[in-house]
């Protein structure tokens, strides 16, 4: 125990890491189950229902399947990045994740208080950045090491599209950088709260409309979700810069995709959506009670589906699952929980609002040709992102202007 | 040996080994990701210097930026796959000690010179030094012309660029 | 917990510019050349930051951040020179390319 008295930060870091690791990696593998229903359900089908109740042991056979796998190197391939590439990827997607905070509380563990952020950077947004833009490397090495065709040409579109909307992907943030004036996440989320005309939050979404429309185009880009998944979409590129790769490389760069995703939306509620700020004013604190009211509503769900509807093994294991359902959402009853689970909770909220949005729009949208792409993102979200800046500065600067004459 | 001095030799023998592989390696991309990796074990030493800015700029530009179009350059053009430098007597066998005499002889009038003190002072603590506030107030006010130079100087590049590396159709 | 000295980082920054003239003596192909010539700007800029941190002054800071950049603007220049030296003599290797008339 002496270990942790003198080296405090290194151990209380070290454990949030392998918790954050352990909740993220679960929530890409549910990720992937979450957007075959939603598309699914928008395409009138039933997406995985058959692998455990719902589908939800789908993400579990899809993993023991891409363990199983054969793991081939194609002939002629350069070793050592060919292994490399999906490594690159897959940490850089996951590192982002150290710099979100996810609640404004003080919890204590091992007896040392911390807070609910791995690294609590002065500049987080722009390391958040930095980190991004050397995820290009991923898929431009993984293209290019695959010694064939069709992964170089998609991994080069893929990593050209990445560079280019990475620029709209900054320029659009810096608005909301101006209205802050701090790149610190913590302080960036306190200056949203409050209420315009006493019931609108102070979100910066309300000020920075058009900011938050181009962040969100670029970030569908900079992912390579659809509609910009031109360079890994089947009919045109085989698989784009992951043809050659199989079992548990491919696995990795899938969950580098869905990891991307998670941080680009973590980014955007951080922003836009205000992070882990209520909506509704503080002093309605009977809304306290909302998590653990929302997961005893789930596990009544739970248990009418289990009681009624279900058969056989579905059956136990939807008891299963109700059971849990019902013990998490009575410890959200308990004080000390109730009071560090509310930030969370609503950042949590948000963000799967806007994974929703990301799914709804890949079943709904069709995807743009190459030099559409790449037009739309220099010669329209480029110049929409400056026009954005300048005016937020203007705007800014104006009763300074017009003071001084 | 405090943290900060094994800190610094992890990065400072990873910068080190980076720039080895680049002369070593036989392939161009080889080098590539070499030089990255002496970038990034420099954005870390700036951020051991309390430049915590200049190191996200380091990654974000140098290292995210200008390496990718290397990297997009050796791909597209197949530079090179193998070549082969034969290394000329003299220079191993007389070069390299030459090498290291200089490097002890800066090193040792370093260490004993004016500056000496100072050098080996290890510039107290971290202050609020390189804050970014700090830092974009000193470029957008004494160094304003340089930024607006800069600007243009990247315009011609663009220009340039575009020029040179047309196809003559 | 002392810091590191000041003369460490210069020393490193030292290594790294003679490792980087080595590269750019020795090697052939041209990219190698300009990825050697990156690498001394880069030794450079380390050592603009340490004495930046020695002398508790930011002008360091905005010389670094101005090297970045016109590394930038050079590398994107030298870059498409190099594409253009592929695009005539089919080679990348300097030796090929020291005629002035083919």
């Amino acid at each position: 125990m002496e270990f942790v008295t003198q080296h405090p930060i290194l151990v209380v870091s070290l454990v949030k890491i392998v918790i954050l690791l352990f909740l993220t990696l679960t929530t890409l593998a549910y990720l992937t189950w979450f957007e075959r229903k939603v598309v699914a359900h928008i395409q009138s089908r039933w997406g995985p229902y058959y692998v455990g109740a719902h589908g939800l042991l789908q993400p579990l056979a899809d993993g023991l399947k891409f363990l199983f796998k054969e793991d081939l190197t194609p002939p002629g391939a350069d070793q050592l990045v060919y292994i490399l590439a999906p490594f690159l990827a897959l940490s850089l997607a996951l590192t982002t994740l150290a710099l979100i905070p996810f609640g404004p509380s003080t919890i204590t563990i091992l007896g040392q208080p911390t807070q609910l952020i791995i690294a609590n950077v002065n500049i987080g947004l722009m390391f958040v950045f930095a980190i991004t833009s050397i995820g290009v490397y991923g898929v431009a090495l993984a293209g290019w090491s695959s010694n064939s065709k069709y992964p170089l040409l998609g991994g080069l579109r893929s990593s050209a599209q990445m560079v280019s909307y990475e620029v709209a992907l900054t320029l659009s943030v810096v608005g909301v950088v101006l209205l802050a004036g701090t790149l610190n996440f913590d302080a960036m989320i306190a200056d949203q709260s409050g209420y315009y005309l006493h019931f609108i939050p102070r979100w910066h979404i309300f000020p920075q409309i058009i900011g938050f429309m181009c962040y969100f185009t670029s970030a569908i880009a900079e992912t390579n979700r659809v509609p910009f998944d031109l360079p890994e979409a089947e009919t045109e590129l085989v698989a784009g810069f992951h043809t050659e790769y199989s079992s548990f490389k491919f696995a990795m760069f899938f969950m580098a995709e869905y990891a991307n995703m998670l941080t680009v939306s973590c980014l955007a509620t951080i922003l836009f959506l205000g992070g882990w700020l209520s909506p509704f004013p503080d002093r309605w604190t009977f809304l306290h009670y909302l998590p653990g009211v929302g997961l005893i509503g789930l596990a009544l769900y739970l248990a009418y589906d289990a009681a009624i509807l279900a058969r056989g093994i579905a059956r136990i294991q939807l008891i299963v699952i109700t059971l849990g359902a019902f013990v998490l959402g009575a410890l959200c009853f308990y004080p000390p929980v109730m009071v560090v689970i509310q930030g969370p909770f609503w950042f949590l909220l948000k963000v799967g609002f806007i994974l929703f949005v990301y799914v709804w729009m890949r079943g709904t949208l069709p995807r743009f040709r190459y030099d559409q792409l790449m037009s739309f993102g220099w010669k329209l979200l480029l110049p929409v992102s400056l026009a954005n800046l300048v005016g937020t500065a203007l705007w800014i600067v104006w009763p300074l202007l017009v003071k001084h004459g | 040996m405090s943290l900060a001095f094994i800190l610094f030799f992890i990065f400072a023998l990873i910068a080190v080994a980076g720039a080895v592989l680049l002369i070593v390696a036989r392939e161009p991309i080889h080098s590539a990701l070499a030089l990255i990796l002496v970038m990034m074990s420099l954005a870390a030493l700036y951020l051991m210097l309390g430049a915590e800015f200049i190191a996200a700029v380091q990654i974000i530009v140098y290292a995210g930026a200008i390496m990718v179009l290397f990297v997009f350059v050796i791909m597209l053009l197949n530079a090179g796959v193998e070549e082969r430098t034969n290394w000329s007597k003299i220079a191993t066998y007389a070069g390299i000690p030459l090498g290291v005499l200089l490097l002890l002889e800066l090193a040792h009038w370093m260490a004993h010179s004016a500056m000496g003190a100072t050098l080996a002072s290890g510039a107290g603590a971290p202050n609020e030094m390189a804050s970014t506030q700090a830092l974009s107030q000193l470029l957008f006010q004494t160094y304003l012309f340089p930024f607006e130079a800069t600007s243009i100087l990247i315009l011609i590049a663009i220009l340039g660029a575009l020029v040179l590396a047309k196809r003559d159709e | 917990m002392n810091a590191v000295p000041i003369s460490f980082y210069l020393v490193l920054s030292a290594v790294l510019f003679g490792l980087g003239v080595v590269a750019f003596v020795f090697k052939r192909n041209i990219i190698t050349i300009f990825m050697a010539i990156e690498l001394m700007l880069n030794a450079v800029n380390l050592a603009f930051v340490a004495f930046a941190r020695a002398w508790n002054q930011l002008d360091g800071l905005v010389f670094v951040f101005f090297v970045i950049v016109v590394a930038a603007a050079e590398a994107a220049v030298g870059l498409a020179i190099a594409i253009a030296l592929y695009q005539n003599r089919d080679s990348l290797n300097i030796e090929r390319v020291n005629l002035l008339k083919f």
